[in-house]
């Protein structure tokens, strides 16, 4: 397990069935998935630990993260299996000015595999665990 | 991991070059990390992306560089923002919204990027050359600039874009290194016939087939013919980096890293090989449209912005027509090029016959577009992929013949042969 961007966070877990571009997928303001192409479109984002295998789509998703968690409509947190630089951007962006920092994980298949929507979960330093 | 900072990275974080360019250091040094980068590297030229206005996040970060008093070190570009500065009336969104992206705008140009206001950087005089490490973000840029320019940026969100301008450094990871340049899948086109492959509108579904098969590895097209043209690679890349995370790919016998296959691959086998036949390549271009229609009531060329020959293209498509009064026809196009095609003679015919041309900005980005109820019509993948989900319309993908013909009678025109016939 790698923390891209550290923080602590507590959430539902939302488990992707498909990559998301942040923007042109999800509005900032409100947090809901707004791509109607997707599985999950018309579902929310906002306060869920997020998980998607990698990234996807338009470079102004950091953008879209670091306006989700200053608004306070993003997830709380997001994993991944392959580090996403666009979305850690937006992280480490929002951590810098803000200071708010959402954790920002890749882990391993198996660990990925362990997590299913509606799971609740906690991060922390330690890592993650089920609650 | 840690990342070896050079006696000038360590100067910047220190605060010894300026308290801009220590935030801006810190930035780099952050993602550095989450690349795995063990050190960073000189970039020649940066392509800025913050610049579009998402909300108070994006003009608080540059704001937050600009009172430091922030200056780029290198020749550095501007995207796309909210606003069209050349035909200001275009802007129907929310004024308060509107004043935001202009103070946007205003804070980095202040910082010293050149107010080009395009996604399409690749279409300026000056642009980077084979093995040049620059630091690009936008998607469409990126792809192009490695894959068809040789250049070598990673695929960069927002907010490192200016961070890498103020410093001139950059993470050494990812696409800016050899080894992370090779292909891995290789799609074999084959079956297809001449014809359709001379369309321009086979390359934004070929590249929105690629996307969704290649996700983020680095697709190698074999089959194509030789010396594709730029403004097909284009589409082509602005497909895939919508439809996947592609931040470059090979195309045999078109781009420079790929002369021969076996280039592309740097001997390695491929991953996996996919087959691009004509079934597939007709179901890719089904997905691109989310209705059928008997009207349409608007066209959208321009998405990555048209390019000279394609405003001449469009200008001799239209010859003596014009364009449908239900019709809104827009083409958004960056500042440079529609100065140039101007001088060409291009432009004044084509507003004349009622076309609107759309500049510093993208008709899916911002509220540019009059609202319709009738499906909106365009040639590029990417605004098909997009627009349905930022403005809320339904969208009709096909190729710019379709689109002119549509425009200029209103009835959707869509010649399906040339994706059947021999």
């Amino acid at each position: 397990m790698i923390f891209l961007v550290n923080g602590k966070a507590n959430g539902e877990v939302l488990k992707l069935d498909e990559p998301l571009s942040f923007w042109g997928g999800v509005d900032p303001q409100t947090g809901e998935i707004t791509d109607l192409r997707h599985p999950q479109g018309g579902m929310s984002v906002k306060g869920k630990i997020l998980m998607m295998p990698f990234g996807r789509g338009s470079s102004s998703g950091s953008s879209v993260i670091a306006e989700g968690i200053r608004s306070g409509s993003g997830p709380a947190g997001i994993i991944m299996m392959e580090a996403d630089e666009i979305i850690a951007l937006g992280a480490i962006a929002a951590d810098e000015i803000y200071g708010k920092a959402m954790p920002l994980i890749v882990v391993e298949k198996t660990e990925y595999e362990t997590y299913s929507t509606g799971d609740q979960i906690a991060i922390s330093d330690d890592g993650i665990t089920l609650i | 991991m840690n990342v070896n900072l050079s006696e000038f990275d360590q100067r910047c974080l220190d605060g010894k070059e300026g308290s801009a360019a220590a935030s801006a250091m810190r930035v780099i040094v952050r993602l550095a990390e989450t690349m795995e980068a063990t050190e960073l590297l000189d970039v020649t030229s940066a392509h800025i992306d913050s610049c579009l206005y998402h909300g108070p996040a994006v003009l608080d970060f540059a704001k937050w560089l600009d009172d430091q008093g922030a200056k780029v070190r290198i020749p550095t570009t501007l995207n796309v923002s909210s606003l069209d500065l050349i035909h200001p009336d275009l802007y129907r969104g929310d004024k308060d919204w509107g004043t935001q992206a202009r103070l946007l705008m205003d804070c980095y140009v202040r910082m010293g990027c050149k107010p080009t206001w395009t996604c399409a950087p690749y279409q300026l005089e000056e642009r980077p050359k084979l093995g040049e490490q620059v630091a690009w973000a936008e998607s469409n840029a990126i792809v192009f600039a490695n894959s068809v320019l040789g250049a070598r940026t990673h695929r960069y969100g927002d907010f490192i874009d200016i961070c890498a301008a103020i410093c001139g450094r950059a993470p050494a990871a990812g696409l800016h290194l050899d080894k992370n340049r090779r292909g891995d899948i290789l799609f074999r086109v084959h079956e297809l016939n001449d014809s359709l492959m001379d369309r321009d509108v086979f390359y934004p579904v070929l590249g929105h087939f690629l996307g969704k098969h290649a996700r983020n590895g680095i697709p190698v097209i074999q089959g194509l013919p030789d010396g594709v043209s730029e403004d097909r690679l284009k589409a082509l890349g602005a497909a895939a980096a919508s439809s996947g995370s592609v931040g470059m790919f090979h195309a045999v016998g078109s781009t420079p890293e790929a002369s021969t296959t076996e280039e592309a691959f740097l001997g390695f086998e491929p991953t996996e090989v996919i087959e691009v036949t004509p079934e597939k390549i007709v179901s890719a271009r089904n997905e691109l449209s989310t209705i059928s229609a008997s009207k349409i009531g608007a066209v959208s060329l321009g998405t990555p912005h048209y390019s000279v020959q394609e405003i001449k293209k469009l200008f001799e498509l239209f010859g003596s027509e014009s364009v449908d009064p239900g019709v809104n026809f827009y083409v958004s196009t960056g500042r440079d090029v529609l100065t140039e095609a101007s001088l060409r003679g291009y432009v004044q015919p084509l507003e004349d016959a009622g076309v609107i041309f759309v500049t510093d900005t993208c008709t899916y980005i911002t509220p540019i577009m009059e609202s319709v109820t009738l499906p909106v019509m365009t040639d590029s993948a990417k605004w098909a992929y997009y627009a349905p989900g930022n403005l809320g319309v339904q969208v009709i993908f096909g190729a710019v013949e379709d689109c002119v013909a549509s425009g200029i009678s209103g009835d959707l025109c869509i010649d399906n042969n040339i994706w059947f016939d021999g």
